[in-house]
Order: C-alpha cells, then structure tokens, then sequence
C-alpha cells in the first residue's frame, strides 16, 4: 500500500511523508464515523419512553375521597405515590419537628405546594412512594403500621419517615421526595412524572 | 487454498493471546485470504448479504422489545411502534423492506452462482449450505409476515399451514402441531414469534459453515478457471475485496434506503393494514413478491395425473421447485464451470431468469385473467325452455346479438355480456414452470454432453491481462467472445 503511497506524495515538503491515500482513509474514517452514529442514534431512542407511555404520565387526584387520617396511593406510569390527609394532630407533630435534628433537614411547610389562592393546605401531603435507600415502598396507616414517627415505615431495611415524610431513622439518605404536582383546585391536584 | 498463516504477534498481549486464543489470527487471516483477482460486481452479494442478515437482527431485536404476541394485541402494537416508540416507523420499516431487499440479494446472489457454476466440485457443500439458508430464510420471511396480525397475515398464514396439511399421511398431523390447534390463533402466533426470533441465528450459524466451506477451496471466478498459481491469480481479501465490497454495499444501502424512506409501503399490500378477521378472507390473497413464483407454480397444476390430485400434485410441485437446487452440482454435466465458455448454456440460462421472473408476475396475477386478449365479443346469457342456462354464440356485433336476444322468447331472461378471450395467465404460468422444471431435469444434464463449450483462459491471471483465449480453440470466434464479455 505505501508504494502506492510514496508515488502520490507530492513535493510539498512541508507534508513529507502524508499522501492522498493517508486523507482518503481519514476521510473514510470519519464518513464512517458519523454514519455509525446516525444509526446508533434511532436504536438509543427507541429505548425511551414512547409517546403514549409520555402522554400517560400525569395523573389527576380528588382529594375530597381521601379519609382524614389515612392516605390513597397512586400508581402513575407504574410509579408509587402516597396521597395523605394529615389529621390536626399529625400536622402539628411535622411542624414541632421542624427543629429537630434530621439527616435530611427540611421544614413541613417547604414540603408542601401552594394552592391558586397563595396559601398552603397543610392537611394533604403528597409524597413519592418510594423509600430513597432502594426504592420499597415504605407501609403507612391503611397498612397498620406507621413508625416511630408516625408517617411510614419501611419494611425492607427499617426506614423510618415522619408525618412530613421525612427521613428520622434508619438508613435511607432523604426524606420522601416531593412529586412535581400543582393544585387544580382546592379540591384536585395533577401529579406529573 | 489458504496458504500459511502470515499473521505476526507484535504486542506482548498479541503473543500471550496468540498461544492461548488466536483469534487476533483468525481474524487476520481471513483478511488476508486469497481471493481471485477477477471478481466482478456479482461477486459482492455475499457481503450484501451478510450485511442484510445483520441488519434484520438488529432492528428485529429491537422490534421484539416492543411486539405483544398476543391476538388481541399484536396489531396494536404494532401500530404503537409505528406512531408512539421513538424512531419505531423508521426501525419498523427498515425490517419489513429488510425483508425484500434480503430476498433480492439471495436471487441475485443464486442466479450469480448458477451462472458462473459456483455450485460445482469442489464447491457443492457450499451451494447445499446455501439453498439450507434460502429455506430457512422463506421460513422466517413467513413467519414474520404473521406476526403483525394483518388480514394478510392471518389468511397467507391459513394459506400456507394448509398447503401443509396438503402432505399424504402426515400432512395433518404436521398442521396440527405446527398451529397448536384447529385453526390460526393465539398458539400460533406464539410459536411463530419464537421461532421467528430463533431462526435468524440459526441462519447466522449455517452462514458461519458457508462462509467457512467456501474458505477450503475458496471462491470461484468470473472464468471458472481454479486459482493456479496464488501469487498471480489472487489478491488478499483486504483492502481489495472490503473496499469493492463496501462500495457495492453502498450502492445497495442506497436503494434500501429509498424503499425505507420514499416507498416503505410500495411492497406490502393494504389488506394487512386491517386487523386480522378470521371470518373474512381478502378478496385478493397473495404472498409477498419474493414467494410469488412458488405461488405461481402451486397455482399452475390444476390438472390431476393418475391417482394424484391436483392440489397435491401443487404442493409437490412447489416444495419440489425449491428442493431441486439441492441436487443441481449433479444435474449440471458440464464440464466447464462458467457459463461465459458455454454458448447454449448462456441462452437456456436467460430463459431461465426470465422464467422465473415472469413466474413472479403469474403469482401477482389472477390464473383466469389474461396476459393479453387476442378477441373480445358479445354473447347472450339466456335460460333454455329446460330452465338450464345457455351461453350463445360469439357475436361481433351488438346489433347481431340484440337480434338474437329478441328471438328469445321473455321467459330467457336473455341479457348481453361481454367476452374477451386471450391468453391466460395460467397458461402462462404453465409454460413457465414447464421451463423452470426442464431447466433442471433436461437441459443441464443434457447441454453438458451435447454443447461444445468456447476455450477457457489458461489462468486467471491471463484472462485479467485480456487474453480471452489460450492455446487451440475449436470454436471461440471473435463474435463469440465478444458475446461472453457482454453477457458478463
């Protein structure tokens, strides 16, 4: 191949030693390249999300049929998430904590979402439902057990969460994590993925 | 035809491996292997090929992820890859085109070793390999075809599965287990995804012992002529034979592409475009274009002979039409393997490609329409005064032909038609499969006693240079050879 080459190099002595060849192979090189690429790039997509999984990934919540003291569950695109109507003396109890100390501090009212209005409806928490150490999900009163703390507690390493559903024991990094969801009306909310 | 391996560890690595699994030489003596100088563009099908294989894996591994094998959903998700998985029009059509543009480099690659005798000693394993492969790839094709739960799908599928049943003895028997129940359902689809995921690797597998049986003699010529002397008559696989191949894969892509992107429907039909409906067969029930001449030659026997009927006489007809390539290295006499020194053999082998591609257009066609109307009239349909029904003669004039219809009395129920005869398509379909059957049975073994083949160059070598004939030739004239480079 290179005999072929040294007949191409030209008298540029600047380029000694580079021939046609070399930037022909380069060139092809770098077509094929890029070609590789756009094929790679549609069979990388298609391991996405598809259109009506995107379209199905928000969901709207009545808040009015959730029982004072208890909480629904939610399952959006297969994701868990909990619903809580909080009693009075479970909304205390968040907000006494505020001070307390915490591995993952965070005040009651900063894990709630304002209402139209401006205000706060401090009666419905809305978590996700998966526990931050490997993502069970933690038990809450309608399954009779509620922690130390009085939020949930989770049956896979002993998490347990607070009535803010923050993180008071156990081994899981954060507090429940806080869905993105919007007050439709006072009585309505739309979570979203 | 491999000579010693030329491959040097450089690397300590290279070293280390090469003693344990010298797959780095395996690999570097493949590129080196020497391939005839002469290969002209038939010769890049085999990479086309590979890369066709390929390609269906990969976007059918892909296509798997996103499929329901059910009845109720199939159809569904299909058009959910079609409108909601991200690029999954694009992957989707790149594997039902993939498909075609498959079975088009086969044809193209199996007319090449049918002319240029690839199939002969020592490469007949290779040619057996081969028609295994083809087999495998009609049954994947098929089977894939299914899958989506068309109304093609469904009624090709019913179709097929009772050519099946056609068999003597066992034929139902075979039906049974291969729909898994009395009719195409659930059970069926099932399996047919599953072998149809399963058979592209086995085809992947039998490639690997073509490609490897084609390594012990290596590949045949444009000439025919065995390499004699390596030095001369060969170059190494690279960079001479990846850089043609590759350019001719180009070329290719570029077609596929068009199919892809301009046409992605241009060779599917609309019916498989509504759900499958068991109760409702499409008025027009026709395989895919690369399985039309087997139809065509299935639909020509409409004729029993003895004891055999003619359903089954088809369905002979049509497994046999495929299973004959098996045996052809035995049914091709001649001595001279390509068919550029063999004058006769050339013209009976344009016959041939034409016959099957015209057995093509009789498989796309109605049998009872006509290839072309040699005369058209008007007749009277009318009942008789026994009440049967009566067809008059042929008139050439309406007038002529209302005249008779008055002579009938009310009763008649007289009423004028038109009637065009010509010639049919099975007929047509006949006389072409009547070839096909006769190219293999008679005119090979025949023409390699009766032709007197044109003198073969001495060496590839010498017929790279252009000397077209070497020492004494009989019958080489300048025409001749003239017509044998134009054939090429």
């Amino acid at each position: 191949m290179s005999e072929h080459g040294s007949k191409a190099a030209t008298a540029d002595t600047a380029h000694a030693g580079e021939t046609r060849r070399d930037f022909i192979h380069i060139a092809a090189g770098v077509a094929a390249a890029g070609g590789v690429a756009m094929v790679a790039w549609p069979f990388v997509q298609q391991l996405g999300p598809a259109g009506d999984t995107k379209a199905a990934s928000a969901a709207e919540v009545d808040l009015s049929k959730v029982p004072e003291g208890s909480e629904i569950r939610v399952g959006i695109g297969g994701l868990p998430f909990f619903v809580r109507h909080r009693t009075a003396a479970e909304i205390a109890r968040a907000k006494a904590d505020d001070t307390a100390t915490m591995r993952d501090p965070a005040t009651d009212e900063s894990r709630l979402v304002k209402m139209a209005d401006g205000s706060y409806n401090a009666a419905f928490l809305i978590t996700s439902g998966a526990c931050t150490h490997l993502g069970c999900v933690p038990v809450g009163p309608a399954q009779g057990s509620v922690g130390e703390f009085g939020g949930w507690y989770c049956p896979c390493h002993g998490s347990h969460y607070d009535t803010s559903g923050r993180i008071r024991k156990g081994p899981a990094p954060k507090n429940l994590a806080i869905p993105e969801y919007a007050y439709i009306s006072p009585t309505m909310i739309k979570i979203s993925l | 035809m491999s000579g010693p391996s030329i491959y040097e560890p450089k690397t300590g690595f290279e070293k280390w491996l090469d003693t344990r699994l010298p797959i780095i030489r395996f690999g570097a003596d493949l590129m080196d292997f020497p391939t005839p100088k002469n290969l002209n563009y038939w010769w890049t099908f085999g990479g086309i090929l590979a890369v066709c294989l390929m390609v269906q894996i990969a976007t059918g591994i892909v296509l798997a992820m996103h499929y329901v094998a059910t009845t109720q959903g199939a159809f569904a998700s299909v058009e959910r890859i079609m409108r909601d998985v991200d690029y999954g029009w694009l992957i989707r059509n790149i594997h039902a085109n993939g498909a075609s543009m498959f079975f088009l480099a086969v044809y193209i690659h199996m007319f090449r070793g049918l002319y240029y005798g690839s199939y002969k000693a020592p490469r007949e394993v290779i040619w057996i390999l081969g028609v295994v492969i083809y087999l495998l790839m009609m049954a994947t094709a098929f089977m894939g075809y299914v899958l989506p739960w068309g109304q093609m799908s469904f009624h090709g599928s019913a179709v097929i599965t009772n050519l099946i049943g056609a068999i003597p003895l066992v034929g139902d028997t075979v039906k049974t287990y291969l729909m898994g129940g009395p009719a195409i359902g659930e059970a069926t689809l099932n399996r047919f995804f599953s072998l149809h995921y399963l058979l592209p690797f086995v085809i992947a597998g039998i490639v690997v012992l073509h490609i490897w049986a084609l390594h012990v003699p290596g590949n045949n010529n444009p000439t025919g002529v065995s390499v004699k002397d390596v030095k001369k008559d060969t170059l190494p696989f690279h960079p001479y034979y990846t850089v043609k191949d590759g350019f001719a894969i180009l070329l290719f892509l570029l077609v596929f592409a068009y199919f892809v992107f301009f046409a992605p429907n241009a060779l599917g039909h609309a019916d498989n475009s509504i759900e499958a409906n068991p109760l409702v067969t499409p008025a027009h029930i026709v395989p895919e274009w690369y399985l039309l001449p087997f139809y065509a030659i299935l639909r020509a026997i409409t004729f029993d002979i003895g004891p055999i009927e003619a359903k089954l006489l088809g369905v002979f007809a049509m497994f046999g039409s495929i299973l004959i390539l098996f045996v052809v290295p035995w049914l091709d006499t001649s001595k001279v393997r390509s068919m550029r020194y063999r004058p006769m053999a050339q013209q009976f082998f344009v016959l041939f490609v034409l016959a099957a591609v015209g057995l093509g257009f009789c498989g796309a066609n109605d049998p009872d329409k006509l290839v072309f109307k040699w005369s058209d009239g008007l007749v009277v349909n009318y009942v008789d005064t026994n009440g049967a029904a009566k067809v008059s003669q042929k008139y050439a004039e309406y007038a002529d032909a209302t005249a008779f219809q008055a002579s009938l009395p009310a009763s008649a129920g007289a009423s004028i038609a038109i009637q065009e005869d010509g010639f049919k398509w099975l007929w047509l379909s006949q006389i072409l499969g009547a070839y096909y059957f006769l190219y293999f049975i008679l005119i090979l073994p025949v023409l390699g006693i009766v032709e007197k083949p044109k003198a073969r160059p001495p060496s590839i070598a010498d017929s790279v240079r252009g000397k077209k004939s070497g020492g004494s030739s009989a019958s080489a004239t300048p025409v001749g050879g003239a017509a044998s480079v134009a054939a090429e």
